[in-house]
């Protein structure tokens, strides 16, 4: 990464951090919709073990979304966008930039917790390698799928919902493939590496294709 | 703030910009139509007219944030195959800043992001001292007040020096005294054979300024038009 | 009592207050963990892993003392408007937490080898869980509001709204036919654990309890300077001139 990125990166940690909880807020979510989840299908720890990897899926998924909406809005808001958009770095780049700091900041902590989370849902040792592998190899591609939607609705002053609603129809093949590789691994009759292998393509076209249609979004807040 | 030293902007010199016809449009209305101005090296331009006469509007249409719809902008000289926006410095009424982090880490994080290897670059802590605000490096910004944030906002056009410079009423906020220092700060970069296109009703202290008067009626009338 | 509400009174007294109670703290673990590893007898039927509950139950009870504190405290803030209270009310959240994390932890380690999983749902641990989740949504909160007056309402009214899950913690275990065992301490008729368990489990609770508060009051010490830092660096700044702080600060 060249210095402006790297700059840029840097910035978003700091402010993270200074701020306090961005991240970690996203893990608390993460944590009270597994939790939930049990109350209302019932303790039974057998059920809980074998749709495990869905409910930590299902949970993942709306997390990294729901903390996504203010991607761009803060940058928006103090004019950084602007000078973003006027600076000689391409602004897909200054995107996936973005997008690469909010997932070391977000998805990493969810995905660290989740092999924890799923102890209490009674599940194997497998089982939790098989999530935590998914969930490292889809989160990319379910971050960079909401930064479109934050692109879209950066200059919208009831965006957050509405983001929600653009993007979630657009994860159902991550969260497809995330929960198939996530059961295979405990399992069943497909191997591991067929669905987790697709799961990476997901996140790879994201990585090359999302940048353009998120800045393309941002650019055109205004014209 | 002490006098400014002239400086150059980049050596291999823009001479000139001059615009021809410009038309903006924005909700499918004309908001800006038929801007014509010609600008040599260490010229200035002051937008004028009234609210909603589309002083902003032309000045962020100039920064590339929106389309011309018409005409076109003709650059004498500089950098080979750089927009004009790429050599400006855009200051409008959002100062691009964090709260959360301080002056100085604000004005870190925009030298390296506008990375600019010009020799005439002042480094973070000597664009402070230029604003006045030396001693408040280590404060973060949301402790500053409205004036001290513009002043951090404009000490980023010193860390990257470029040679055009946007300005959408950049003495909001400002004190006597330090629009004094401002009005110092431009005229050595027009010296130094920068461009200032300002958006302002408060006088700058711009001697010799061109100037442009945006007319919100007619740009009206004419703009069903489209 | 009241002189010591007063921010510059209440600091003094924490720092004469504060070694003593780190170091009665540190003398009651010291002997409580001797006692837990080389005294306390094992378990006829739980072995060793009986050795868990001597960090486990002290933990829980912290975890909902730390509550009571934090509600007293958040009572202060909506009654009085005490700064004082604000503080305390901040300094306690993360301490709880903690607590409450070592109890929810400890218990899953003690959980795997008695019920053979880490982990069931039943009222007992779930309505724990539930706390450890109010201490993060306040510790959020805390984080989120700059203002610190303004976060310490927002902060004491969601406090008082989430003490209805104390009441269910403890009495979870009665109320509902559950896996965890019920109350063998504090109960009507007298404890009904031996003796030879019962001391190392109350000087471990002691030294957790000694423990909470000196970290309680470092805790609001720091929030204390904080703010007077942060309110120094404002004035500070509005007059362009950081000895200004130091002025202001005499």
């Amino acid at each position: 990464m060249s210095s402006p990125l790297l700059a840029l990166f840097g910035r978003e940690l700091r402010i993270a951090r200074s701020v306090g909880g961005g991240g970690a807020m996203g893990v608390v979510f993460f944590l009270i919709l597994v939790s939930l989840t049990p109350f209302a299908i019932g303790p039974d720890l057998n059920l809980l073990s074998r749709i495990g990897p869905a409910i930590l899926w299902i949970a993942a998924l709306l997390s990294t979304l729901l903390g996504l909406d203010r991607l761009f809005q803060a940058d928006a808001d103090d004019g950084s966008l602007d000078l973003f958009v006027m600076s000689s770095t391409p602004l897909e780049l200054v995107v996936l930039t973005k997008c690469a700091a909010h997932w070391t900041l977000t998805a990493l902590p969810l995905i660290a917790a989740a092999p924890l989370l799923g102890l209490t849902l009674g599940m194997e040792p497998a089982a939790l390698a098989g999530v935590a592998a998914s969930l490292l190899a889809g989160t990319p591609a379910l971050t960079l799928l909401g930064a479109i939607g934050a692109g879209l609705t950066a200059g919208l002053r009831r965006g957050g919902l509405l983001m929600a609603v653009l993007i979630l129809p657009l994860t159902t093949p991550v969260l497809i493939f995330g929960v198939a590789s996530a059961s295979a691994a405990s399992g069943g009759t497909v191997p591991f590496h067929t669905p987790f292998l697709i799961l990476c393509g997901l996140s790879l076209m994201a990585v090359a294709g999302a940048p353009f249609a998120a800045a393309a979004a941002l650019r055109a807040r205004e014209a | 703030m002490p006098p400014v030293e002239a400086r150059s902007p980049n050596t291999q010199a823009l001479q000139g910009i001059s615009a021809k016809g410009l038309r903006v449009d924005r909700g499918g209305r004309a908001i800006v139509r038929g801007v014509d101005f010609d600008l040599r090296a260490g010229e200035a331009l002051l937008v004028l007219g009234r609210n909603g006469a589309g002083k902003s509007t032309l000045l962020r249409a100039l920064a590339g944030f929106l389309p011309l719809r018409e005409g076109e902008v003709q650059l004498d000289g500089g950098a080979e195959e750089t927009s004009l926006a790429e050599q400006a410095h855009y200051v409008g009424h959002a100062d691009g800043l964090k709260a959360a982090l301080t002056a100085l880490e604000n004005l870190q994080f925009w030298a390296r992001m506008l990375k600019c290897a010009s020799a005439t670059a002042l480094s973070p802590e000597g664009a402070l001292e230029q604003v006045g605000l030396a001693r408040l490096g280590d404060f973060p910004v949301g402790y500053l007040s409205a004036g001290q944030k513009r002043r951090v906002a404009l000490a980023r056009l010193f860390v990257a020096p470029r040679p055009i410079w946007l300005l959408d009423e950049p003495a909001t906020a400002l004190d006597v005294g330090s629009q004094q220092k401002f009005a110092e700060a431009m005229a050595a970069h027009r010296a130094g054979g920068g461009f200032i296109l300002a958006a302002t009703h408060a006088p700058l202290g711009l001697v010799g300024a061109k100037e442009l008067r945006l007319d919100a009626r007619r740009a009206r009338d004419v703009g069903g038009a489209a | 009592m009241l002189k010591y509400a007063n921010p510059t009174n209440f600091l003094a007294l924490a720092a004469r207050l504060i070694p003593w109670l780190a170091g009665a703290a540190a003398l009651a673990l010291a002997v409580g963990l001797y006692l837990t590893f080389f005294v306390a007898p094992d378990d006829y039927q739980q072995g060793a892993s009986v050795k868990i509950m001597y960090l486990h139950v002290p933990a829980a009870w912290l975890g909902m003392m730390c509550y009571m504190v934090m509600t007293s405290a958040a009572l202060g803030t909506l009654v009085w408007r005490h700064p004082l209270a604000d503080a305390a009310q901040k300094a306690a959240a993360p301490l709880g937490a903690a607590f409450t994390l070592v109890c929810l932890v400890t218990g899953s380690m003690w959980g795997k080898p008695m019920w053979g999983t880490w982990w069931v749902w039943d009222a007992r641990l779930t309505s724990v869980l539930v706390l450890f989740l109010i201490y993060l949504g306040l510790i959020g909160l805390w984080q989120t509001i700059e203002e610190p007056a303004q976060a310490a309402r927002a902060a004491a009214i969601l406090t008082l709204v989430g003490v209805v899950n104390i009441p269910i913690i403890k009495f979870s275990v009665d109320w509902w036919n559950t896996l965890h065992q019920s109350a063998s301490v504090f109960r009507l008729g007298g404890p009904t654990i031996a003796p030879s368990m019962l001391w190392p489990l109350l000087i471990m609770a002691l030294g957790f309890t000694l423990l909470f508060f000196a970290l309680h009051l470092m805790a609001i010490r720091n929030e204390i300077l904080s703010r007077r830092l942060r309110r120094l660096s404002i004035t500070a700044a509005a007059a362009e001139d950081p000895e200004v702080a130091g002025e202001a600060a005499l």
